[in-house]
């Protein structure tokens, strides 16, 4: 090893260097839309959530560019702009994803970012693009506490946060009386868990007073073995069974549960389970109350806008579109319908990030998923209906189908501005207009 | 003293590469201030390498240093960032105190276990602590520097970067200097043979103790810059992941050159962002070929890209570290 070969390894090293710091230069191109995409492609995430969205985000996309979506987005692209995606893995934890996001705006410089799923992670990147002043959507990600916490100009979400999935259960359970006076609950050890839990024992407290908690378990996340949670759970005996448990972990909980019976002991209500169903199949019991996040999926109510889309994702995936698709979709519609009021406003030019964010607040779009409404936290915080239903194993379609739907509108299940989610439900949902 | 470069060259270095950060694009700005802090915890683990122990835990010293800035940021609005740092090392700092001397009677896989094992019960007690957003975690506001805010999102990015490229450099000074000194050339002895360290005199229990310590105050200030730079924190900054990933800067940078931890970390830190950017479905595995790839051809780190022609004619203390064996590779 000599000096020669050293100095040419660092002037390979050198040129791979710049050929890198090439290939990110922007391309300059006036008639598109950058747009960032993150999602989970890896990770315990992506089967359920991530690779879903990405794929409702791929049809999407590919639809709009090519002007093949229903009225009234039968626009090409973002009003006349084609879309070009880029898109990243949101697996890695939350500092990658600051780091990630800078990258994407000061790098490759997109006009906006859409995506993120993980609650940590939307907490997290949310500052970031406020301090850029660049535009960002969430799509996904549960918690209340981002607009609840915070207050942002840059940052919109564009699908309801988690307290409607838990309020909009208890008040299912509630139409459909559902008989709770002994309850148990399993979630897992983190954020999601811990939050759902907490605000679907204070629903239940509101409008099941006498109901009383008997087991409350908190597995870790990816614990995948429930023998013993299972084992307390049959031995309690209550009348419902609660979790929020998703992904590998619902679909171990389910197959280790059923065989020892208690889908037969205790009525299971699982607050966003739609995702598990076709992985299950004839596995999941007959009659689990089941939500989605939303009326998504089997639970989507029937219009052109969702028929081209359910239709459209099971063409191209081979099975039907559930929540994360859905709230993608709803999101890339929302920033459509913002770039278009914007346009129509600064006579067709390209809008700027302040045009794109007045345009945004307070905006109302139609959705494959229904209507959806920013009308919390000033216009950057959307709600919407929610439907929940049970299951019923159709052996013709080899799919597990739900029976007795019933949807709740957006403010029944939502809280009203400026009052903090848990205040709300704990100070009896006041001001909940359920028709 | 008759090696290497001396410390006033290494200062202007420090000084010359920070204000290299003026002509930086913004983004590389903020991917060099996490390389910077990423690379000052791995130098941490390079010192306590030195004795022959590798922590698997210093997520645990990191988490501490940024919770422990973050809260005191939160609770009583102090958002200096020199200041920051100071408070993330202490806090790092008081830790490893408490932790070193005990873990210090431990050796090799042993002491490795210990520390991953304490690290993850911290990680567990955090995702519990709902008040500190469980594993959600919390955000904290922009520091500011000696009363000067900066609204100007380059400036402020510069100004993290100046901090972190600073205190990373003087640092990577201090531990050249530690190195070559009586207390480093005896973490080495530790090393090989720790019985013969304790027949000379000296405590080996104390010389990992105190370079277990130096360890964790690298790791604490570590965490503030990561809470600086990110705004943000949860309890993945104690998960064995992030443990584990500064080991591996550590294990890509080898032990011989403090500039090859900063080069490493650097390096780590393109190679995801870009192989994230153009391969987002295979990142992970571009950065395991990438690793791979230096183990293979760079067995000793890519330190050895420049160090290998002078240590040959060094100290005994390095030579007996088998830099001398083996030229054959590549």
């Amino acid at each position: 090893m000599n000096r020669l070969s050293r100095a040419r390894r660092a002037v390979t090293l050198a040129s791979a260097a710049a050929i890198s710091l090439a290939l990110a230069a922007p391309a300059s191109a006036q008639e598109t839309f950058k747009l960032g995409i993150v999602t989970f492609l890896s990770g315990p995430a992506a089967d359920s959530f991530g690779v879903p969205a990405r794929n409702g985000g791929t049809f999407v996309i590919d639809q709009l560019n090519k002007g093949g979506a229903p009225s009234p987005y039968e626009k090409v692209g973002f009003g006349g702009m084609k879309i070009e995606p880029i898109i990243i893995d949101e697996n890695g934890g939350a500092t990658k994803q600051v780091q990630e996001l800078r990258n994407l705006y000061q790098r490759d410089n997109v006009d906006a970012v859409l995506g993120y799923i993980s609650s940590g992670d939307c907490l997290a990147v949310a500052p970031i693009a406020e301090e850029l002043k660049k535009m960002l959507v969430l799509m996904d990600c549960g918690t209340p506490r981002i607009f609840e916490e915070g207050k942002y100009n840059y940052v919109f979400r564009t699908a309801a946060h988690a307290t409607m999935d838990n309020v909009g259960l208890i008040r299912y359970m509630k139409a459909k009386n559902v008989k709770m006076e002994t309850l148990s609950a399993i979630n897992q050890d983190y954020a999601w868990g811990q939050d759902s839990r907490a605000d679907f024992v204070a629903a239940a407290g509101q409008l099941y007073p006498n109901a009383k908690l008997v087991t409350d378990l908190l597995p870790k996340f990816g614990a995948g073995q429930y023998g013993t949670e299972i084992s307390a759970l049959v031995s309690a005996g209550s009348d419902v069974v609660y979790s929020s448990l998703w992904g590998g972990d619902l679909q171990s909980f389910i197959l280790q549960a059923s065989p020892r019976g208690l889908p037969k002991r205790s009525q299971l209500v699982f607050s966003a389970a739609d995702h598990v169903l076709p992985p299950l199949g004839d596995k999941m019991p007959d009659g689990t109350i089941i939500g989605a996040r939303g009326a998504y999926g089997l639970m989507s109510q029937k219009s052109p806008l969702n028929d081209w889309f359910f239709k459209g994702y099971e063409g191209a995936n081979g099975v039907y579109p559930v929540q994360a698709a859905y709230r993608m979709t709803q999101a890339i519609l929302g920033l459509k319908a913002a770039v278009e009021k914007a346009m129509a406003k600064n006579g067709g030019k390209k809008p700027s990030t302040d045009e794109l964010v007045a345009a945004m607040t307070g905006l109302e779009w139609q959705t494959p998923g229904g209507l959806v409404q920013m009308k919390l936290a000033d216009g950057h915080q959307a709600i919407q209906s929610i439907g929940f239903g049970r299951t019923k194993y159709n052996p013709d379609l080899k799919r597990v189908d739900l029976v007795d739907i019933q949807y709740f509108p957006a403010e029944c299940v939502n809280p009203p501005p400026g009052v903090k989610s848990l205040d709300w439900i704990r100070g009896g949902m006041q001001g909940a207009k359920c028709n | 003293m008759n090696k290497g470069m001396h410390p006033l060259v290494m200062i202007g270095l420090v000084g010359a590469v920070t204000l290299f950060g003026r002509l930086l694009p913004t983004w590389t700005l903020s991917l060099a201030t996490i390389a910077a802090a990423n690379a000052l915890i791995s130098l941490g683990i390079v010192v306590l390498a030195r004795t022959g122990n590798i922590s698997f835990g210093q997520g645990l010293f990191y988490a501490a240093g940024g919770y422990g800035v973050a809260l005191i940021a939160n609770g009583w609005g102090l958002t200096d960032a020199v200041a920051q740092v100071i408070i993330g090392a202490v806090c790092g700092g008081v830790l490893g105190l408490v932790i070193g001397p005990l873990i210090a009677r431990y050796s090799g896989i042993f002491f490795g276990m210990l520390t991953l094992a304490l690290s993850m019960v911290f990680y567990g007690a955090l995702v519990k602590s709902t008040a500190l957003g469980g594993s959600d975690g919390f955000n904290v506001g922009r520091p500011t520097l000696f009363g000067i805010g900066f609204s100007d999102p380059r400036e402020a990015d510069f100004m993290l970067y100046a901090v972190s490229v600073i205190t990373t450099g003087l640092a990577g000074i201090a531990a050249t200097i530690l190195f070559r000194s009586e207390f480093g050339l005896a973490s080495l002895a530790v090393r090989e043979n720790n019985l013969r360290v304790e027949y000379l005199g000296l405590s080996a229990n104390r010389i990992i103790s105190l370079n277990f310590v130096i360890a964790a105050i690298f790791a604490g200030a570590s965490g503030a810059f990561a809470l600086m730079a990110q705004r943000h924190i949860d309890p993945q900054f104690a998960y064995w992941t992030t443990s584990g990933e500064f080991v591996f800067v550590a294990v890509l940078a080898g032990n011989q050159s403090v500039a090859a931890v900063f080069v490493a970390s650097m390096a780590l830190e393109l190679v995801r962002s870009f192989s994230n950017l153009y391969l987002p479905n295979t990142w992970q595995l571009v950065l395991g070929v990438f690793l791979l790839g230096v183990i293979l051809f760079l067995p000793r780190g890519i330190g050895s890209l420049w160090v290998r022609d002078r240590r040959r004619k060094s100290t005994p203390a390095t030579a007996s570290e088998g830099t001398t064996k083996k030229e054959v590779v590549l």
